[in-house]
């Protein structure tokens, strides 16, 4: 083990974590968006709307990521539509986490039972305020422990971001074994990035859990 | 000549070989599937046991397993074990290898899941009706065990099969790799062959896993308490 070697490699794999980091946290935003809106529709059921999202779930919940990124980053500019590496990763990572995150968020609005929406029907609330009030702080304490695992899924997804030619972590490992043969250095480093950048993230979506096991009308 | 670009596929044998590049990539995943389940299924009962050391070994190995991503186990048995231990390991052997590793901690886990939820009184039930200890296994805990796992484990299949298209940046010719080189094979006289093939395989996918994904599903849905 060359540890000179480890020590000068550090700061690009610091860049390269941080990018993996800033594009893993733009796709998660967007990805909660995207599944947000998505539960929202086929929650009240909006006529054709709720069709087409089904479609979009479960295509994208039947497809590997590097499938879709190689469609998105060499099909579609044959077609006109050029995309940079970095938006092709982010949109790829939207497409992908706005479908299961749309499930994370389905699955803590169903277990809302009917009961709690009536009472407050009977109480005179207005439909936006049985959402607001009743139906959202209970769902969302209840999807938590998926969505966390979404969390976790798509940080662990941007990996596959080196085959689109953008420098992640796996990019810069690869590299590194290409250049200088130094497979167990650039490979441990890679594994200790990972751990360092998952490894917190894992910890605190097992506390929040366990905070959150008493939230909503669960026994 | 977007209307023609889709003839790429009907050309020669390129659709068939696209389909024996699917097959090899279905048949590296069901087998490091079967590897999952039977190694899976040991690993779910060894992390029931109470013992601290068992558990701290299990714990660590789950853990690890599930927070690196695939991509980089695949690099570390492919590039890692060929340095450490000077094998050669080809790309598809690495693959069953990895999978086969990964595949065995999430059935673990799923495993040691449904029993666990097995409330404690259907053991006691079963011994006050006078069943012995495998009978109680047998038709009491058994069956309501499979009943919560089997579900959850054909997702985790197509979840192995979608992760398997990995294997091409391991350099395995499977269903990418055959499109990449039916691309590059008809770069000139096809130049928008990319988005075909890289279109058909997403769909490729899409009707292997989609099937299993409902029949999860459906299932899941009978056999609801």
């Amino acid at each position: 083990m060359d540890f000179g070697f480890i020590k000068e490699y550090i700061p690009m794999y610091a860049e390269a974590a941080k990018l993996t980091f800033s594009i893993g946290l733009i796709g998660i935003i967007g990805a909660s968006i995207v599944g947000f809106i998505c539960s929202i529709i086929k929650y009240v059921k909006v006529p054709v709307l709720r069709r087409i999202i089904s479609v979009y779930i479960e295509l994208s919940r039947n497809t590997p990521l590097l499938v879709q990124l190689f469609f998105l980053y060499f099909g579609l500019p044959k077609i006109g539509l050029m995309m940079s590496s970095r938006g092709c990763a982010i949109t790829g990572l939207i497409f992908l986490g706005g479908s299961y995150m749309a499930e994370a968020f389905r699955s803590g609005l169903e277990a809302v039972e009917s009961t709690q929406i009536e009472c407050a029907e009977s109480l005179g609330l207005k439909r936006y305020q049985v959402m607001r009030y009743v139906v959202f702080p209970q769902s969302l304490a209840m999807s938590m422990p998926a969505f966390c695992a979404n969390i976790i899924f798509l940080i662990k997804e941007t990996s596959v971001f080196s085959a689109v030619a953008l420098a992640d972590l796996m990019y810069v490992a690869k590299d590194l074994i290409g250049l200088y043969y130094k497979t167990d250095e650039a490979l441990l480093m890679l594994v200790v990035s990972y751990l360092i950048l998952l490894l917190p993230i894992s910890i605190l979506c097992s506390v929040i859990e366990r905070r959150l096991q008493y939230a909503g009308y669960r026994n | 000549m977007l209307a023609i670009g889709i003839d790429i596929l009907f050309r020669g044998n390129n659709l068939v070989r696209l389909l024996e590049g699917l097959w090899v990539t279905i048949k590296i995943s069901m087998l490091a599937i079967i590897v999952s389940i039977i190694l899976g299924i040991l690993f779910g009962m060894v992390m029931t046991m109470k013992h601290p050391m068992i558990k701290g070994v299990c714990r660590v190995y789950l853990e690890f397993i599930r927070i690196m991503p695939q991509l980089v186990l695949l690099f570390l048995v492919y590039f890692g074990a060929t340095k450490a231990f000077q094998i050669h390991i080809s790309g598809k052997v690495a693959a069953v290898l990895v999978f086969s590793l990964w595949g065995t901690a999430e059935m673990g886990d799923l495993v040691r899941g449904a029993l666990v939820s097995i409330p404690y009184h259907q053991y006691e039930s079963g011994m006050a009706l006078g069943l012995t200890r495998l009978k109680i296994f047998r038709y009491i805990i058994i069956p309501q065990t499979l009943r919560r796992l089997i579900p959850l484990a054909i997702n985790l299949a197509t979840r192995m099969i979608k992760t398997t298209s990995l294997i091409v940046l391991i350099g395995v010719v499977e269903v990418l790799k055959v499109g990449q080189q039916i691309i590059e094979a008809n770069r000139f006289t096809v130049p928008d062959a990319a988005l075909w093939i890289y279109a058909v395989v997403f769909f490729l996918y899409f009707i292997v896993c989609y099937p299993i994904s409902l029949l999860a599903r459906k299932l899941e849905r009978i056999w609801q308490e």
